[in-house]
């Protein structure tokens, strides 16, 4: 249990963080592209993803960003704890409209004590098996 | 076609505030799937020492994307914008944006590259209170793939 545990404990290098999967649908990339502003065709209209040479519909970058970054601040407990987060967008996300949709699978570890108050926390975010997110690194406070 | 070198180092002016809200900081949390206390319940966040309820980590996306069009669709610099992918981003918080925050944004060409037919050009924009206080930084590398056989037909 994290109550259990000091903080230097919890801040210590090779610290896994919970992992978690999140599914995502068409739906919920319209429901972004509302939240977010970002209404380019890419990412709702299968039509026009194809004529511009994608395979499908790709999620936005950002969403992905955004998903993968739910896994940093579930474990902090405070979101503004997060006072760096970088990400390379590595292979866009397939959503298919197919029902089902694309899996987004993020995992994460504490790989560097920057000072007495931060860590560097380093994520893993795949999809269908391929990493979509590269050098994916947040800077965390620890205290 | 190689991006214009001069443009390294521009500014692009203030954009106007853009007045953060409560309601928008949840709508953007929904959307993301994130049922973070802190993001809509002001007691939640006051018990983590906040003054009301914080936006998560990339919603000054909201902000700093219609910032960089100025700068994607300036016809000066004559971006393909059609052809334009999101290659990195960064934030960099000095702390969470909050309802009422009215928020100026300003965007600064840092570097423009070329490498194998793809322009790179990466922007940083700063997002400030009207009174000037740094709440947050993005950086962001934005690629114009390069379309060697779209340039032959046009050319």
């Amino acid at each position: 249990m994290i109550s259990a545990q000091t903080s230097a404990e919890r801040f210590a290098v090779g610290t896994v963080l919970p992992a978690a999967s999140f599914p995502i649908t068409r739906t919920d990339l319209v429901r972004y592209a509302g939240a977010s502003g970002d209404f380019n065709e890419i990412h709702w209209n299968g039509r026009f993803a194809v004529e511009v040479g994608l395979p499908d519909v790709i999620a936005h970058g950002m969403y992905t960003m955004a998903v993968a970054g739910r896994v940093l601040t579930d474990w902090v407990g405070d979101p503004g704890a997060v006072e760096e987060y970088f990400v390379r967008f590595s292979k866009p996300v397939v959503v298919p409209d197919d029902g089902v949709g694309a899996l987004v699978e993020v995992s994460g570890k504490v790989t560097k004590v920057l000072d007495e108050r931060r860590v560097q926390v380093d994520l893993t975010v795949t999809s269908s098996g391929q990493k979509v997110l590269g050098k994916a690194t947040a800077v965390v406070r620890s205290s | 076609m190689a991006l214009d070198q001069s443009f390294v180092g521009r500014t692009y002016p203030p954009t106007p505030a853009y007045e953060v809200g409560r309601e928008k900081i949840r709508e953007f949390a929904e959307s993301i799937g994130d049922r973070t206390p802190a993001y809509r319940d002001p007691e939640a966040a006051k018990s983590l020492g906040y003054a009301d309820v914080i936006a998560p980590p990339t919603f000054p996306i909201v902000i700093s994307m219609p910032a960089a069009d100025q700068v994607v669709y300036d016809p000066a610099l004559g971006l393909d914008w059609a052809r334009v992918v999101h290659g990195d981003q960064r934030f960099t918080h000095e702390r969470p944006m909050g309802p009422g925050d009215r928020v100026v944004a300003v965007v600064v060409v840092e570097s423009i590259k070329s490498f194998a037919g793809n322009d790179m050009i990466t922007l940083v924009t700063e997002m400030s209170t009207e009174d000037g206080e740094l709440i947050s930084t993005a950086r962001a590398l934005l690629v114009a793939r390069g379309g060697t056989e779209t340039e032959e037909q046009q050319a």
